[in-house]
Protein backbone atom coordinates (compact mmCIF):
# COMPACT_ATOMS: atom_id res chain seq x y z
CA UNK A 1 0.00 0.00 0.00
CA UNK A 2 2.66 2.48 -0.95
CA UNK A 3 0.01 5.76 -0.68
CA UNK A 4 0.35 9.04 0.29
CA UNK A 5 -2.85 9.35 2.98
CA UNK A 6 -2.17 12.47 5.08
CA UNK A 7 -6.11 12.82 6.19
CA UNK A 8 -8.53 10.81 7.70
CA UNK A 9 -9.10 7.71 5.35
CA UNK A 10 -12.43 5.65 4.71
CA UNK A 11 -13.33 3.31 7.14
CA UNK A 12 -11.35 4.92 10.39
CA UNK A 13 -14.61 6.54 11.40
CA UNK A 14 -18.59 4.97 10.91
CA UNK A 15 -20.34 6.59 8.46
CA UNK A 16 -23.15 8.26 10.77
CA UNK A 17 -20.54 10.44 13.21
CA UNK A 18 -18.77 10.93 9.90
CA UNK A 19 -22.19 12.27 8.38
CA UNK A 20 -22.90 14.65 11.46
CA UNK A 21 -19.53 16.29 10.96
CA UNK A 22 -20.04 17.01 7.12
CA UNK A 23 -23.30 18.81 8.46
CA UNK A 24 -21.40 20.99 11.18
CA UNK A 25 -18.59 21.49 8.45
CA UNK A 26 -21.04 22.51 5.88
CA UNK A 27 -22.77 24.99 8.52
CA UNK A 28 -19.54 26.51 9.52
CA UNK A 29 -17.92 26.91 6.25
CA UNK A 30 -21.37 29.05 5.76
CA UNK A 31 -20.56 31.01 8.23
CA UNK A 32 -17.30 31.15 6.87
CA UNK A 33 -18.40 32.54 3.43
CA UNK A 34 -20.71 35.23 4.77
CA UNK A 35 -18.54 36.51 7.66
CA UNK A 36 -15.37 35.88 5.33
CA UNK A 37 -16.81 38.54 2.50
CA UNK A 38 -16.93 41.16 4.39
CA UNK A 39 -12.74 40.84 4.42
CA UNK A 40 -12.56 39.84 -0.01
CA UNK A 41 -12.07 42.46 -1.89
CA UNK A 42 -10.60 42.83 -5.24
CA UNK A 43 -7.47 42.52 -3.67
CA UNK A 44 -7.24 39.93 -0.49
CA UNK A 45 -9.35 37.38 -3.29
CA UNK A 46 -6.68 36.59 -5.48
CA UNK A 47 -4.24 36.67 -2.57
CA UNK A 48 -6.36 34.01 -0.47
CA UNK A 49 -6.16 32.14 -3.70
CA UNK A 50 -2.59 32.17 -3.67
CA UNK A 51 -2.53 31.16 0.12
CA UNK A 52 -4.53 28.17 -0.35
CA UNK A 53 -2.11 26.70 -3.61
CA UNK A 54 0.69 27.71 -1.04
CA UNK A 55 -0.71 25.47 1.54
CA UNK A 56 -1.41 22.56 -0.92
CA UNK A 57 2.07 22.84 -2.02
CA UNK A 58 3.39 22.55 1.54
CA UNK A 59 1.22 19.98 2.62
CA UNK A 60 3.64 17.59 0.14
CA UNK A 61 6.27 18.81 1.57
CA UNK A 62 6.98 15.77 4.64
CA UNK A 63 9.52 16.45 7.35
CA UNK A 64 10.70 13.88 9.63
CA UNK A 65 10.27 14.65 12.93
CA UNK A 66 12.75 13.43 15.89
CA UNK A 67 10.51 10.05 16.51
CA UNK A 68 12.00 7.52 14.45
CA UNK A 69 10.31 6.47 11.11
CA UNK A 70 7.48 9.24 11.64
CA UNK A 71 6.90 12.43 9.30
CA UNK A 72 4.64 15.56 9.56
CA UNK A 73 3.52 18.21 7.35
CA UNK A 74 1.97 21.36 7.49
CA UNK A 75 -1.81 21.58 8.21
CA UNK A 76 -2.00 25.58 7.46
CA UNK A 77 -4.82 26.36 9.47
CA UNK A 78 -2.39 29.37 11.31
CA UNK A 79 -0.99 30.07 8.25
CA UNK A 80 -4.32 31.23 6.67
CA UNK A 81 -5.52 32.89 9.98
CA UNK A 82 -2.02 35.43 9.76
CA UNK A 83 -2.21 35.66 6.49
CA UNK A 84 -6.08 36.53 5.51
CA UNK A 85 -7.72 36.02 8.78
CA UNK A 86 -9.78 33.48 10.38
CA UNK A 87 -13.14 33.46 7.96
CA UNK A 88 -11.27 32.88 4.59
CA UNK A 89 -8.43 31.27 6.19
CA UNK A 90 -10.96 28.17 7.07
CA UNK A 91 -12.20 28.53 3.66
CA UNK A 92 -8.50 28.60 2.37
CA UNK A 93 -7.80 25.63 4.27
CA UNK A 94 -10.93 23.92 3.63
CA UNK A 95 -10.26 24.08 -0.49
CA UNK A 96 -7.10 22.52 0.14
CA UNK A 97 -8.47 19.42 1.50
CA UNK A 98 -11.44 19.25 -1.29
CA UNK A 99 -9.05 19.50 -4.10
CA UNK A 100 -6.76 16.46 -1.94
CA UNK A 101 -9.78 14.56 -1.44
CA UNK A 102 -11.68 14.87 -4.95
CA UNK A 103 -8.72 14.31 -7.11
CA UNK A 104 -5.93 13.43 -4.76
CA UNK A 105 -7.18 10.14 -3.63
CA UNK A 106 -6.00 11.76 0.09
CA UNK A 107 -8.65 11.69 3.14
CA UNK A 108 -12.23 10.10 2.00
CA UNK A 109 -14.85 11.45 0.54
CA UNK A 110 -16.73 10.68 3.09
CA UNK A 111 -14.51 11.81 6.04
CA UNK A 112 -14.04 15.52 4.53
CA UNK A 113 -16.35 16.42 7.19
CA UNK A 114 -14.10 15.35 9.67
CA UNK A 115 -11.18 16.62 8.21
CA UNK A 116 -12.89 19.98 7.29
CA UNK A 117 -13.55 20.12 10.88
CA UNK A 118 -9.74 19.27 12.77
CA UNK A 119 -7.93 21.27 10.64
CA UNK A 120 -10.15 23.88 8.82
CA UNK A 121 -12.13 25.04 11.38
CA UNK A 122 -10.73 23.97 14.80
CA UNK A 123 -7.26 24.63 13.39
CA UNK A 124 -8.05 27.66 12.14
CA UNK A 125 -9.96 28.98 15.09
CA UNK A 126 -7.67 27.94 17.74
CA UNK A 127 -4.80 29.55 15.73
CA UNK A 128 -7.01 33.09 15.36
CA UNK A 129 -8.33 32.95 19.00
CA UNK A 130 -4.44 32.76 20.33
CA UNK A 131 -3.36 35.22 17.30
CA UNK A 132 -5.74 37.77 18.39
CA UNK A 133 -4.28 37.83 21.67
CA UNK A 134 -0.77 37.52 21.32
CA UNK A 135 -0.53 40.41 18.69
CA UNK A 136 -2.06 42.59 21.17
CA UNK A 137 0.36 41.90 24.29
CA UNK A 138 4.09 41.18 22.54
CA UNK A 139 6.13 44.20 21.18
CA UNK A 140 5.22 44.91 17.65
CA UNK A 141 8.28 43.98 16.22
CA UNK A 142 9.37 41.04 13.96
CA UNK A 143 10.29 39.01 17.17
CA UNK A 144 6.38 39.39 18.64
CA UNK A 145 5.10 38.78 15.46
CA UNK A 146 7.31 35.28 14.49
CA UNK A 147 6.56 34.26 18.22
CA UNK A 148 2.77 35.21 17.64
CA UNK A 149 3.06 33.12 14.52
CA UNK A 150 5.09 30.16 15.78
CA UNK A 151 2.83 29.49 19.16
CA UNK A 152 -0.40 29.89 16.75
CA UNK A 153 0.61 27.06 14.77
CA UNK A 154 1.93 25.09 17.49
CA UNK A 155 -1.02 24.85 19.86
CA UNK A 156 -3.09 24.56 16.11
CA UNK A 157 -1.99 21.72 15.10
CA UNK A 158 -2.67 19.70 19.03
CA UNK A 159 -6.11 21.12 19.12
CA UNK A 160 -6.39 20.15 15.89
CA UNK A 161 -5.05 16.11 16.54
CA UNK A 162 -7.04 16.33 19.35
CA UNK A 163 -10.23 16.91 16.98
CA UNK A 164 -9.82 14.24 15.65
CA UNK A 165 -9.64 11.97 18.96
CA UNK A 166 -12.80 13.57 19.96
CA UNK A 167 -14.38 11.86 16.48
CA UNK A 168 -12.79 8.36 17.31
CA UNK A 169 -14.05 8.14 20.71
CA UNK A 170 -17.50 8.99 18.76
CA UNK A 171 -17.34 6.95 15.89
CA UNK A 172 -14.08 4.97 15.87
CA UNK A 173 -13.91 1.69 14.26
CA UNK A 174 -12.31 -0.37 15.96
CA UNK A 175 -12.37 -1.02 20.09
CA UNK A 176 -9.33 0.56 21.60
CA UNK A 177 -10.48 -1.64 25.03
CA UNK A 178 -11.23 2.22 26.58
CA UNK A 179 -7.65 3.11 25.38
CA UNK A 180 -8.73 6.67 24.35
CA UNK A 181 -6.16 8.28 26.34
CA UNK A 182 -3.51 6.30 24.75
CA UNK A 183 -4.77 7.61 21.34
CA UNK A 184 -4.91 10.94 22.69
CA UNK A 185 -1.46 11.01 24.53
CA UNK A 186 0.23 9.18 21.63
CA UNK A 187 -1.28 12.00 19.06
CA UNK A 188 -0.42 14.90 21.48
CA UNK A 189 2.70 14.00 21.71
CA UNK A 190 3.24 13.78 17.86
CA UNK A 191 2.16 16.77 17.21
CA UNK A 192 3.62 18.44 19.36
CA UNK A 193 6.52 17.69 17.63
CA UNK A 194 4.81 18.17 13.93
CA UNK A 195 3.89 21.76 15.56
CA UNK A 196 7.29 22.92 15.87
CA UNK A 197 7.93 22.43 12.38
CA UNK A 198 4.47 23.80 11.75
CA UNK A 199 5.28 26.76 14.03
CA UNK A 200 8.90 27.46 12.40
CA UNK A 201 6.67 27.07 8.60
CA UNK A 202 4.67 29.24 9.09
CA UNK A 203 6.66 32.20 11.37
CA UNK A 204 9.27 32.09 8.36
CA UNK A 205 6.46 33.03 5.75
CA UNK A 206 4.69 35.40 7.33
CA UNK A 207 8.08 37.32 8.02
CA UNK A 208 8.64 36.94 4.22
CA UNK A 209 5.45 37.91 3.79
CA UNK A 210 5.62 41.15 6.00
CA UNK A 211 8.73 42.38 4.82
CA UNK A 212 7.70 42.43 0.82
CA UNK A 213 4.07 43.08 1.38
CA UNK A 214 3.25 43.97 5.36
CA UNK A 215 -0.28 45.42 4.55
CA UNK A 216 -1.09 41.52 3.15
CA UNK A 217 -0.04 40.25 6.85
CA UNK A 218 -4.29 40.49 8.13
CA UNK A 219 -3.14 40.02 12.00
CA UNK A 220 -0.91 43.01 11.34
CA UNK A 221 -4.44 44.80 10.58
CA UNK A 222 -5.82 44.57 13.77
CA UNK A 223 -2.90 46.77 15.24
CA UNK A 224 -4.18 50.02 13.87
CA UNK A 225 -6.35 51.93 16.36
CA UNK A 226 -9.26 52.58 14.62
CA UNK A 227 -10.96 50.49 11.41
CA UNK A 228 -10.35 53.31 9.25
CA UNK A 229 -10.26 52.41 6.11
CA UNK A 230 -6.42 51.01 4.96
CA UNK A 231 -4.90 53.35 2.95
CA UNK A 232 -2.25 51.27 0.59
CA UNK A 233 -0.33 54.74 -0.66
CA UNK A 234 2.32 55.11 1.40
CA UNK A 235 3.71 58.46 1.96
CA UNK A 236 2.01 61.12 4.19
CA UNK A 237 -1.89 62.35 2.87
CA UNK A 238 -1.83 65.03 5.42
CA UNK B 1 -4.70 44.93 -9.21
CA UNK B 2 -1.57 47.08 -9.27
CA UNK B 3 1.80 45.98 -10.24
CA UNK B 4 2.95 45.36 -7.15
CA UNK B 5 0.30 43.44 -6.32
CA UNK B 6 0.24 41.10 -9.55
CA UNK B 7 4.45 40.42 -8.70
CA UNK B 8 3.74 39.30 -5.51
CA UNK B 9 0.99 36.78 -6.92
CA UNK B 10 2.96 35.58 -9.49
CA UNK B 11 6.25 35.39 -7.35
CA UNK B 12 4.29 33.74 -5.08
CA UNK B 13 2.83 30.99 -7.32
CA UNK B 14 6.02 30.54 -8.45
CA UNK B 15 7.75 29.08 -5.10
CA UNK B 16 4.53 27.35 -4.41
CA UNK B 17 5.03 25.35 -7.64
CA UNK B 18 8.80 25.14 -7.30
CA UNK B 19 7.76 23.23 -3.90
CA UNK B 20 5.27 21.15 -4.66
CA UNK B 21 7.14 20.34 -8.43
CA UNK B 22 10.91 19.75 -7.62
CA UNK B 23 11.40 19.88 -3.26
CA UNK B 24 8.17 17.27 -3.20
CA UNK B 25 10.24 14.87 -4.45
CA UNK B 26 12.90 15.25 -1.37
CA UNK B 27 10.10 15.16 0.81
CA UNK B 28 9.82 12.37 3.64
CA UNK B 29 7.95 9.00 2.99
CA UNK B 30 7.13 8.08 6.89
CA UNK B 31 3.80 7.77 7.52
CA UNK B 32 2.97 11.46 9.37
CA UNK B 33 1.52 12.00 12.27
CA UNK B 34 -2.23 10.43 12.22
CA UNK B 35 -0.79 7.70 9.98
CA UNK B 36 1.41 6.58 12.18
CA UNK B 37 -0.69 7.42 15.53
CA UNK B 38 -3.33 5.11 13.70
CA UNK B 39 -1.18 2.35 13.27
CA UNK B 40 0.48 1.74 16.80
CA UNK B 41 -0.43 -1.06 17.78
CA UNK B 42 -0.04 -3.24 14.55
CA UNK B 43 2.78 -4.92 12.74
CA UNK B 44 3.66 -3.67 9.49
CA UNK B 45 5.22 -4.76 6.60
CA UNK B 46 8.05 -2.81 4.40
CA UNK B 47 5.05 -1.44 2.37
CA UNK B 48 3.22 0.10 5.75
CA UNK B 49 0.42 -3.18 4.88
CA UNK B 50 -0.61 -4.14 8.47
CA UNK B 51 0.00 -7.96 8.77
CA UNK B 52 -0.91 -8.13 12.65
CA UNK B 53 -1.81 -6.87 15.81
CA UNK B 54 -4.86 -4.66 16.42
CA UNK B 55 -5.23 -0.72 16.13
CA UNK B 56 -7.46 2.24 14.99
CA UNK B 57 -6.20 2.13 11.10
CA UNK B 58 -7.39 -1.55 10.89
CA UNK B 59 -10.61 -0.95 9.55
CA UNK B 60 -9.59 1.58 6.96
CA UNK B 61 -11.45 1.01 3.35
CA UNK B 62 -9.87 1.94 0.32
CA UNK B 63 -10.73 5.70 -1.70
CA UNK B 64 -13.85 6.47 -2.67
CA UNK B 65 -11.66 8.17 -5.84
CA UNK B 66 -8.59 6.07 -5.58
CA UNK B 67 -8.20 5.15 -9.24
CA UNK B 68 -8.36 8.85 -9.80
CA UNK B 69 -5.57 10.30 -12.58
CA UNK B 70 -3.80 12.00 -9.82
CA UNK B 71 -4.31 9.94 -7.09
CA UNK B 72 -1.83 9.45 -4.04
CA UNK B 73 -0.18 12.47 -5.69
CA UNK B 74 0.72 10.93 -8.99
CA UNK B 75 0.04 11.19 -12.76
CA UNK B 76 -0.96 7.48 -13.65
CA UNK B 77 0.46 7.02 -16.94
CA UNK B 78 4.04 8.64 -16.34
CA UNK B 79 6.44 6.07 -15.27
CA UNK B 80 9.65 7.97 -13.92
CA UNK B 81 8.50 8.52 -10.15
CA UNK B 82 10.02 12.05 -9.84
CA UNK B 83 8.22 13.70 -13.11
CA UNK B 84 4.91 12.11 -11.90
CA UNK B 85 5.00 13.26 -8.17
CA UNK B 86 6.66 16.69 -9.55
CA UNK B 87 3.86 16.80 -12.53
CA UNK B 88 0.67 16.41 -9.85
CA UNK B 89 1.86 18.77 -7.91
CA UNK B 90 2.52 21.52 -10.29
CA UNK B 91 -1.43 20.58 -11.06
CA UNK B 92 -2.66 20.77 -7.87
CA UNK B 93 -0.70 23.99 -7.30
CA UNK B 94 -2.72 25.60 -10.10
CA UNK B 95 -6.06 23.47 -9.75
CA UNK B 96 -6.14 24.63 -6.22
CA UNK B 97 -5.14 28.19 -7.34
CA UNK B 98 -8.25 28.17 -9.96
CA UNK B 99 -10.43 27.17 -7.38
CA UNK B 100 -9.66 29.17 -4.74
CA UNK B 101 -8.99 32.43 -6.40
CA UNK B 102 -11.58 31.79 -9.10
CA UNK B 103 -14.22 31.27 -5.74
CA UNK B 104 -12.84 34.09 -3.68
CA UNK B 105 -13.25 36.58 -6.75
CA UNK B 106 -16.88 35.42 -6.78
CA UNK B 107 -17.54 35.86 -2.99
CA UNK B 108 -15.70 39.21 -2.81
CA UNK B 109 -17.97 42.12 -2.12
CA UNK B 110 -17.86 45.06 -4.51
CA UNK B 111 -18.53 48.64 -5.11
CA UNK B 112 -16.80 49.71 -2.02
CA UNK B 113 -13.43 50.63 -0.70
CA UNK B 114 -10.77 52.38 -3.30
CA UNK B 115 -11.98 53.11 -6.47
CA UNK B 116 -9.56 50.98 -8.98
CA UNK B 117 -9.49 50.79 -12.75
CA UNK B 118 -11.11 47.32 -12.64
CA UNK B 119 -13.96 49.06 -10.93
CA UNK B 120 -15.58 50.55 -13.92
CA UNK B 121 -15.37 47.22 -15.82
CA UNK B 122 -17.24 45.17 -13.27
CA UNK B 123 -20.98 46.47 -12.37
CA UNK B 124 -20.88 48.09 -8.62
CA UNK B 125 -23.99 46.90 -7.68
CA UNK B 126 -27.24 44.20 -8.42
CA UNK B 127 -27.70 41.01 -9.76
CA UNK B 128 -25.05 39.63 -10.81
CA UNK B 129 -24.90 35.21 -10.73
CA UNK B 130 -22.75 35.07 -7.39
CA UNK B 131 -24.61 37.70 -5.41
CA UNK B 132 -27.65 35.87 -5.92
CA UNK B 133 -25.91 32.50 -4.62
CA UNK B 134 -25.11 34.30 -1.55
CA UNK B 135 -28.46 35.69 -1.21
CA UNK B 136 -29.94 32.14 -1.45
CA UNK B 137 -27.47 30.52 0.95
CA UNK B 138 -28.33 33.21 3.71
CA UNK B 139 -32.10 33.10 3.18
CA UNK B 140 -30.92 29.25 3.40
CA UNK B 141 -29.20 29.74 6.68
CA UNK B 142 -31.60 31.88 8.63
CA UNK B 143 -34.53 29.68 7.55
Amino acid sequence: METLAMHISNGIIDGPVAAVFAALALAALTVCVLRGRRDLDDRLAPMAGLVAAFIFAVQMLNFPIFTAGVSGHLLGGALAAMLVGPWVGALCVAVVLVVQALIFGDGGVAMLGLNITNMALLGTAAAYLLIALLVRVLPRTRAGLAVTAFVSALVSVVVASQGFVLQYWLGGTTDLGGNLAGLAGTMAGVHLLIGIGEGLITATTVLTVAKVRPDLVYALRGLRPTSAPAVPVVGGVR
Amino acid sequence: MKNRSWGFLVGGLLVALLLAGVVSNYASSHPDGLDSSLLKGCTVDADDNIVGGSCPAQQAREHELGDSPLADYGVRGVGNDFLSTGLSGVLGVLLTFAIGAGGFWLLRRRGSGTPTPDDTTTPAEGTTPSEGDAATSRAGAAG
